[in-house]
Parts: C-alpha cells; structure tokens; sequence
C-alpha cells in the first residue's frame, strides 16, 4: 500500500478549516516551558558506534539455541522451528502486524487465515475456527465469554478446574470482572490429586462453562469425555485448553465432545522470545459460531467463478454489533498465526506426531531418571505428556540457581502458584533436549541433593 | 411490500397479530435486511415482555438487528424452530416466521397497515 503524506496546501486547508492559523496553535494547551523539556541524553553516537554499543548489550543476552540446556515450560515449549518458518513469515507481503482483510487485494492474507482455521480445526476436532486471539489464556476468558452469551448472561457459574494454567485463570478474573459471575474450583489450595470427574459436583442448573486443561498444567493426560457427559446433562458447555502439540498423539477435545477448544499456539513454530507475542487458537462447533468472537475466514467464489476468500458472518462482530456483540476483541495474531500454518503444513499429520512422540519419549526418560535421586521424586502417578511435576525437597528457586550455574534452566517454580507443590518443578522436555542435555541434568541435580 | 390489514406495525418495523397474540418482523424489515442467517429469540416462555423491549436478534449477510415487542404481555409461546431455519424470515414473515405469542397483548405505540404503509413509501424517498 502506498503511503501519501498529505501537501503543504492540503495541510493549510486542513487548519483554517478547524480555526486555527499554524500547527504550534495546536499544542497552546501545553505551557511553553514543558514543551521541550531539555533532556540528560549522552552525545550523539555514530551508526558504526551503536551497533557496537547493541551487539555488547546483545552478546550478553543467554539464549536456549546455543548458551542453555532449557527444562523450562509451563505454557511456552522450546521446540525445533524449521527456518522455512521465519523465510515465509519475512516475505514483504505477510510482513505486517497489521492484518489486511480487504479480499479486494488481500487473497493471499485470507487464504493463509483460511488454512490457518481449517489446520487447527483438524488438529482439535472441532467444526470451527477463528482467525485467532491474543495467546491461549486469552483465547480461554473469550469462551468464558460466548458461553456467557450463548445463555444470555442467565447461567452465573463458570466452573473452572484448578489444574487450568495458573495465569490463564487470572486472566479469566480479570476478563469477568463487572460481569458477576462466581467461579467455582479456581482455587490454589485445591486437593490436586483429585480426579477431573470430581468437578462434577460444582456443575449445575446455573453452570454456563466448564474450563479444563488436556494436558493438565502438570502434564497429566486425561480423558474427559465422562465429565463433558455430564457438563452437557446440567446443559453446560465445556471449553478444553490443549496444547497443540499434544493433539498429534492423543485423542482430540473433539472427539471428547467438547464444545470449545482453545489453547496456544506457540509451540507451533513461534520462538519463545521474552514471552511472547503468541497466538490463541479457538475452535468451537458449528451451532456456536454466531457467538464465537474474532474474526473468520471463508471459502467462495467470486463474479468470476473463481475460488476466493472472504470475512465470514462479520454481522457478529462487535463493529457491527456494538454493544450486543460476544465480545470487543476482534484483533488477531495474523502473522503468527500463518506461522503455525507454515510450521503444521511443513511438518504434516506425520510429523508432527513425530514431534509430540519425541517429546513423550524423552520426557519419560527424564522422569524415570530423575526420580532415582536420592530425595526426589515425581509427584503424581498418572500418564502425563511432555512435562511433569518433581518433588526436589528444598526451595526450587536454590535449586534453579545452581543448575544455571552448569548452563541449565530449570524446571518451574509450583510453589510459587500451588502453596502444598513448595519445593516442587515442573519439569518440560521437549525433541530439542538430547538424552545427554537429560543426563547432565540428572547429574547435576544428583549433586544438589547430596549437598 | 406486503402489509396484512388484520395486523399492527411498529415504527422499528415489528408486525403484531391482535387475535392470535403472535408477532415478528414485517415484511418492509426483511427485505430492507436482505437474506437472514441468523435468529435467536432473546425470551423464554413464562417471561413477561414490555412493549419495546428487545424479544430477538437476526442477523443478515450485510446487518445485524434487534427485533423489539410489539406489545407487551406474558410470552406464551416461543417459535424455537426459527432458529435452524432463520431463512423463514425472508420467505414468510407474517406466517411461519413468527417469533413469540403474548397473552393478554398491550400494545404501544402502533399502526394500522394503511398508516405503515405510508410510514414504509416516506423512508424509501
């Protein structure tokens, strides 16, 4: 798109139209004194000098590609990003944190949402998608919101699991906040051995959602389709939180009958960065979709028969809908959201479950050899995926310094969320930790013990 | 632009059937919001609706609108089967596209066909 700045003429047109005689008119409401406050800045540096002074700053910078052994996840997973990823998303005509929808000039922006949908909607099981959210957690408060909708504000509860991502449930609080609603199980002192079935008796007439995590946030794998059966015989709906990658080796939300599923997708070719941005997937079934937020993409013809893409049902969206709409988020992740199509594409059904069996595999190592430590030891004993939860009996943050010192980032800190998990980690293996990256660990955290 | 005479019009174009207690959307509304793609009747049987107050929410390919009462009373009877088929909104407003039944109808502020009709030709200018 072209950029024209407007003339000297069009802009003098622009002033005696409003009344004022020059642009420093504009500003009279700031005291002349505060307007250019003299600021303590060093000289001047020179291009070459800066990028010196940058590349200091940055050489300082650790980083899990060549510096550190990384066991750290907790929601963002350090997986391998094949470089046709970034290749395509630095192409000048995706480039953009703006998404272009206009299907005038953006087919190919469209399309790529368009696959973008139907690949997550595969991955998860479920009739639809949106063009994507914020990140999971957010991605999660806007099922809270079209479950709010789709009962028209009558049911008041939403039952949310305590093993639900920790900061995704406070995202939840802060999204309800005004709207009265009472949550039930998002509670930090909750008995975390409890089976997911035990939910049920929170559930009732006035249930609008029920909220799990697939795998847990400690990794466990269950299957909730028992408590999805009996969600739906309160008439609640049930949103699943997954992990994407999860999905390419155990059974699907969908097939689990769940009515939305939701999670992040970064672990979907997006690099961990400081933590983001990301991208929230959401899907849901097809009797949902007029109360699903964000937008969506879909498949036509055009006046010329031509295969052609198009926004979706916009008259449900909030610029249209205003104040009755599900919700007032319609923006998405559209570059990173083509990047996990890049990656899902490239990898294909096959090898992404490679992926997730890699995973799997080397995380059960981890846990059977960590777990012959002295001292230590795996705090549930049910099939977990990636990642699970060590009992390493003194304070994480002691732990997690040492291991830094031998070039390993430790696993998270539970105690810091769950008060009863003080002095355990979560600990996440992922195809980019090699047996001997594993083995170091089971060293080093060998000698802590004995300390 | 089909105006029944044994019926009242609203001016946000909601049709009101006296007899029967039943209303919707008025023929004028539909065409205005081209094809129609989605319902949803926003009461439930057993709710008491004034005059005025929003009964229902359609969607079109191009609008989005909310269908407000004609009259107002205690709904009786809700046409649940709408929903699955909004396009009955566009093919038969006055007969199977009707929304929700009152008992005991007060109506507001409403008119006779001949007075819709004129009300209908002054905005299409």
């Amino acid at each position: 798109m072209t950029y024209i700045p407007i003339s000297p003429k069009e802009r003098d047109v622009m002033l005696q139209t409003i009344g004022v005689k020059s642009l420093d008119d504009l500003f009279d409401a700031i005291p002349v004194k505060h307007r250019f406050p003299k600021l303590d800045l060093p000289p001047a540096l020179t291009e070459m000098e800066a990028m010196d002074e940058l590349s200091g700053l940055a050489q300082t910078n650790e980083n899990v590609r060549s510096d550190l052994i990384s066991f750290l996840g907790a929601g963002m997973y350090n997986h391998y990003i094949p470089s046709v990823v970034d290749h395509m998303l630095r192409r000048g005509e995706f480039y953009t944190a703006y998404t272009p929808y206009q299907p005038e000039i953006s087919q190919g922006t469209l399309q790529g949402i368009f696959e973008y949908q139907s690949l997550m909607c595969a991955l998860t099981g479920m009739d639809v998608s949106n063009a994507s959210h914020y990140d999971g957690a957010t991605a999660t408060a806007e099922a809270v919101s079209l479950a709010y909708a789709q009962f028209r504000g009558k049911r008041k509860k939403v039952v949310i699991s305590p093993t639900v991502h920790p900061q995704y449930r406070a995202v939840i609080r802060t999204y309800v906040q005004g709207m009265e609603l009472e949550l039930a199980g998002d509670n930090a002192n909750a008995d975390l051995d409890s089976q997911p079935d035990e939910l049920t008796s929170l559930i009732d007439d006035n249930t609008s959602l029920v909220i799990v995590q697939y795998p847990d946030f400690f990794g466990r794998v269950y299957d909730y389709t028992k408590l999805i059966e009996a969600a739906h015989a309160k008439g609640a709906l049930v949103c699943v939180v997954a992990n994407p990658t999860a999905l390419a080796m155990f059974k699907t939300p969908g097939s689990m009958g769940a009515d939305i599923v939701v999670g992040d997708g970064q672990p979907l070719g997006i690099p961990m960065w400081y933590g983001g941005p990301s991208v929230g997937f959401f899907t849901t079934r097809k009797n949902f979709v007029h109360k699903m937020a964000g937008r969506l993409v879909g498949e036509t013809v055009d006046n010329r028969g031509q295969r052609a893409y198009v926004l979706t049902l916009t008259a449900r969206e909030q610029h249209i809908k205003r104040e009755r709409a599900t919700s007032n988020i319609c923006t998405n992740q559209g570059l990173i959201a083509l990047g996990t199509a890049v990656y899902l594409s490239l990898l294909g059904k096959r090898g992404l479950r490679q992926v997730a069996e890699l995973c799997y595999q080397k995380a059960h190592y981890a846990a059977a050899q960590l777990s012959k430590i002295d001292g230590m030891g795996l705090c549930f004993t049910e099939p977990f995926f990636h990642e699970f939860a060590l009992c390493v009996n003194r304070p994480v943050e002691e732990v997690n310094a040492h291991l830094l010192e031998h070039g390993i980032i430790g696993g998270y800190d539970l105690g810091q969320d769950y008060p009863a998990l003080k002095d355990h980690m979560l600990v996440a293996v992922t195809e980019m930790n090699s047996k001997e990256d594993i083995d170091t660990l089971v060293e080093v955290l060998s000698e802590v013990s004995h300390d | 632009m089909n105006t029944p005479a044994n019926l009242k019009y609203t001016k946000s174009d909601e049709w009101f059937d006296p007899a029967s207690g039943a209303m919707g959307l008025s023929d004028y509304a539909q065409s205005q919001l081209s094809d129609i793609v989605f319902v949803e009747i926003l009461v439930d049987e057993g709710d008491t609706v004034e005059a005025g107050k929003a009964i229902a929410s359609v969607e079109s390919v191009k609008a989005s609108a909310e269908i407000y009462a004609s009259a107002g009373g205690k709904i009786s009877a809700v046409n649940k089967g709408l929903s699955d088929k909004p396009e009955t909104l566009n093919s038969d407003p006055y007969g199977e596209g009707w929304m929700v039944k009152v008992e005991g109808g007060s109506t507001g502020d409403v008119m006779d066909s001949a007075a819709y009709e004129k009300y209908c030709e002054e905005r299409a200018h």
